[in-house]
């Protein structure tokens, strides 16, 4: 059949009227969606706005409460996981699925063979690999082990295994996350030349400059129905995020900083690997005043720098100094004598102890100082007060300071991480993905907090994956990869590409060199 | 099928789900009491009687619930900071070793004296036990279950061997036994020419410092924290070895004195069957309490209840003895099964 885009194409995919209900919560509320052949569609949303629970009804983890589904004219059946990839449906997770201890061609042909025949037909396979991957653009190694793979290569292999399965619509949940730009325009590439082939593709995601660059059509989502459905061309940045938020976004206005003396240095410090790679002889220093934004992919490196401010990872040299003091034995409790306030990457794992009560909670830092104990005994009163105050300074939506903070939403748990980190002004302020997972309003009141912070003459170290955020807040930038830093840029000195050749590792040791 | 972390759970809800797990307990006893060609009903009723028809039996069955009140709350502190202390047996007679090396003429004076000395000497002994698998867990990652279970049977052919030698007693006829502990050293019975003694206050005294501390002081809040998430206390600045260290002190310590009270109390010596499992016995009654320091004395109460009651059932009704076992198992499945729908709901799909 032969399409052009905006004509009557050939329907692939149809959603009808899909209602989901959890408890009180409607997460899917009457959304339609229909996909044609050659087609890419952009399920654009916030966090919480239901476009996972979507995709799992239509993966079959979830049954739908109302609503049909259709998948090249056939009606699918509800709540079987295998019907959707049967009708040709794969999904690219964003959390990959793959055996690391085997080659990537056992990854892909894995599941694939009937179970009768005991060996695997490599030499079919391989060759069928091979053209995949020279059709479009998927350049891999099949006899690599997925350990020995980037983070770009390793979802280049989820695609070839959608793609070995027959698929026909692919659905990709926030592929670019994790990705340099020069691999998102890989991406994009590859996208481009499957939709090409007559696959369609469903393309999840938040960012909004992603979506108008690679999306024919985008469907907006917000808390669960569908907020507005657009051509690609009818529409800007500008209107997509007002669908989202669903109100006019207050842009962040960031002063210039008036950066003061250096408040916390690290110098020539090591680590061992945690988290991804492990710090190799890093020197930064935080000034007064100023924020400093680290950049870089997932796993290079960040996790390892911020357990070693933190106090949690002991360097293996090098030394830590603050207020120009230099510090041996570097522990949580000395971090925080020193008036280094932290907000962790995970606030679930680490930030949060999940059990226990909001008012247990925002005290587990200070809980040893006059203020919360005297003789070892706790002084619950002074806790509640405390919790109390948090709770009405940070507007966290919770029930009492009794509530486990379990139940609370995760924009909510971090801003109790955030009053308990910037209690008593610190100095120093360690942010680690401080808005991973936020939606749009507690994204901005966090991003409003640090700059407070930084007004007030704090030293602030953010560490995010998302370059947007670090180049809206950042004074000064440095790029990590592979546990090594980049010299310093100011703020808009380097271009997004630029940043992006730092963030994919090259350059670094040139810079570093002439710093 | 799915689980949903439901809000803070309600009395009624606490309340609700306690009853249909007990109710359940009682319906799957009843199919084995039919099975072995009883009516259910008398059997409760018996077993009932048995455990708190006369003051006998209310005396025998708190007698009985004294050492798996020290026991339970052992492991309830322990597991409350996710310390998984499996050997509250080895423990508990570590702390009657103690108590016969010291009370058998030792040293003598008058029991104001002596007895706090065994006391403190017994607990000590019973914490050290304890630390070693706290320290290789901490320090190298041993799994404490392992270690803890498995010190057990050390300790235990360890008391043998000083029952066959050091510790026998000459007089003993050759049974592997210890001496009498003289008269200073023994807990006074509670009512005189009965068989409950004040080990069973000194219990019910434990349980409320054990509340006071989990829930009042700074040990307590780092215990839990450590026990909830050990990342997040650890993040927060909370030194979680050395509160693993403090709680294997405490928790080795209250399972020192359920042997310390077995001797001093009731037997008056050492033998290898002072104790019929308490230590493990701990282990479900700290779960049947929910970790709850207060609640460990009504869970040890309602246990030997039942294994008191259930001797004097099986003499009249001619079912096994053993049905017992089958009630406190069956309402510890029941009990864990509800503490976890009070804290979560099921939702399929």
């Amino acid at each position: 059949m032969d399409e052009g885009k905006g004509g009557k194409a050939e329907e692939v995919l149809r959603l009808s009227g899909i209602t989901k209900r959890f408890g009180n919560l409607t997460a899917n509320n009457a959304i339609s969606l229909s996909l044609a052949r050659g087609e890419v569609v952009a399920l654009l949303g916030e966090n919480g706005a239901g476009k996972t629970t979507l995709m799992n009804i239509l993966f079959g983890h979830y049954t739908a409460d109302e609503g049909t589904i259709e998948v090249f004219g056939k009606r699918l059946p509800a709540g079987d996981p295998r019907a959707a990839l049967d009708a040709g449906v794969g999904m690219v997770h964003q959390h990959f699925t793959l055996a690391e201890q085997m080659s990537v061609l056992d990854n892909i042909a894995l599941g694939t063979q009937p179970i009768w025949r005991p060996f695997l037909d490599r030499k079919a396979a391989r060759e069928r690999i091979s053209k995949l991957a020279a059709d479009y653009g998927l350049a891999v190694d099949p006899d690599k082990q997925i350990t020995e793979l980037s983070v770009g290569e390793r979802q280049r292999v989820e695609i070839l295994k959608a793609l070995y399965r027959d698929a026909r619509i692919l659905i990709l949940d926030e592929p670019t996350a994790v990705l340099t730009p020069m691999e998102v325009e890989a991406l994009f590439n590859t996208l481009k030349k499957l939709v090409a082939d007559g696959l369609s593709v469903i393309f999840i995601s938040h960012k909004l400059h992603e979506v108008m660059a690679v999306c024919d059509r985008v469907v907006v989502l917000r808390s669960g129905t569908v907020a507005g459905a657009r051509a690609i061309g009818e529409t800007d940045t500008h209107d997509l995020a007002q669908l989202m938020v669903g109100s006019e976004l207050p842009k962040d206005e960031v002063a210039p900083a008036t950066p003061g003396k250096v408040l916390f240095a690290l110098e020539k410090a090591a680590t061992k690997a945690e988290g991804g790679a492990g710090l190799k002889d890093i020197t930064l220093e935080l000034r007064a005043g100023e924020i400093t934004g680290l950049a870089g992919i997932s796993g290079n490196g960040q996790a390892a720098l911020a357990a070693a401010i933190a106090g949690t990872l002991p360097l293996t040299s090098g030394t830590i100094r603050i207020h120009g003091e230099t510090m041996s034995g570097w522990t949580p409790r000395k971090a925080l004598a020193n008036k280094l306030g932290r907000i962790p990457e995970d606030r679930h794992a680490t930030g949060m102890i999940g059990d226990m009560s909001v008012a247990e909670n925002v005290i587990s830092e200070a809980y040893p100082t006059r203020r919360f104990s005297r003789f070892g005994i706790i002084d619950w009163n002074a806790a509640a007060v405390f919790a109390r105050q948090i709770i009405s300074d940070y507007d966290v939506k919770c029930p009492s300071e009794n509530a486990r903070v379990r139940l609370l939403s995760g924009g909510n748990m971090q801003k109790l991480i955030l009053g308990r980190a910037l209690d008593g002004d610190p100095d120093v302020i360690l942010a680690s993905q401080p808005t991973r997972g936020l939606d749009v309003g507690a994204v901005a009141y966090v991003h409003r907090k640090l700059i407070e912070a930084r007004d007030r003459g704090a030293a602030i170290l953010l560490i995010s994956e998302d370059l947007d955020e670090i180049q809206s807040l950042s004074d000064r930038i440095v790029v990590m990869s592979e546990g090594r830093l980049s010299a310093p840029s100011a703020r808009g000195e380097r271009s997004q590409r630029e940043l992006g050749i730092l963030m994919a590792g090259h350059g670094l040791e040139g810079d570093a060199d002439a710093a | 099928m799915r689980l949903e972390p439901r809000p803070a759970p309600s009395l009624a809800r606490t309340l609700g789900f306690t009853a249909l797990a007990i109710a359940g307990a009682v319906i799957f006893s009843s199919i084995l009491v039919m099975l072995a060609g009883a009516n259910p009903l008398t059997v409760f009723w018996l077993v009932l009687k048995g455990a708190a028809g006369t003051q006998f039996a209310i005396l025998e069955t708190l007698t009985r619930a004294t050492p798996l009140i020290f026991t339970g709350l052992a492991v309830a502190v322990a597991f409350r900071a996710r310390l998984w202390n499996i050997g509250a047996e080895a423990q508990l007679y570590i702390g009657a070793v103690m108590t016969v090396v010291l009370g058998t003429g030792a040293i003598t004076i008058p029991a104001f004296g002596l007895i706090p000395i065994i006391m403190v000497a017994a607990m000590l002994a019973g914490a050290l036990v304890l630390l070693g698998p706290a320290i290789l867990k901490t320090r190298f990652g041993v799994d404490e279950v392992v270690t803890t279970l498995l010190l057990n049977f050390i300790v235990i052919l360890f008391v043998s061997l000083l029952l066959e030698g050091p510790l026998k007693d000459p007089m003993g006829l050759g049974w592997p036994q210890s001496k009498r502990i003289i008269a200073e050293a023994k807990l006074p019975r509670i009512i005189t020419g009965k068989r409950l003694h004040y080990g069973f206050v000194l219990a019910i005294v434990s349980a409320g410092i054990v509340w006071f501390i989990m829930k009042k002081t700074v040990l307590g809040y780092e215990m839990r924290a450590v026990g909830h998430n050990a990342e997040a206390a650890r993040f927060a600045g909370i030194p979680v070895n050395r509160v693993l260290a403090k709680t294997a002190l405490i928790s080795g310590g209250l399972a020192a004195l359920a042997g310390f009270s077995e001797v001093a109390g009731l037997k008056g010596n050492l033998t290898l069957d002072l104790s019929p499992g308490y230590g493990y016995t701990g282990i479900v009654v700290a779960m049947l309490a929910m970790l709850n320091p207060l609640g460990v004395v009504a869970a040890a109460i309602f246990v030997a209840g039942i294994f008191v009651g259930a001797d004097a059932m099986s003499r009249a009704a001619n079912v096994p003895s053993y049905i017992a076992q089958v009630m406190v198992a069956s309402s510890l499945l029941t009990m864990v099964t509800a503490m976890m729908l009070m804290r979560y709901r099921i939702r399929w799909r």
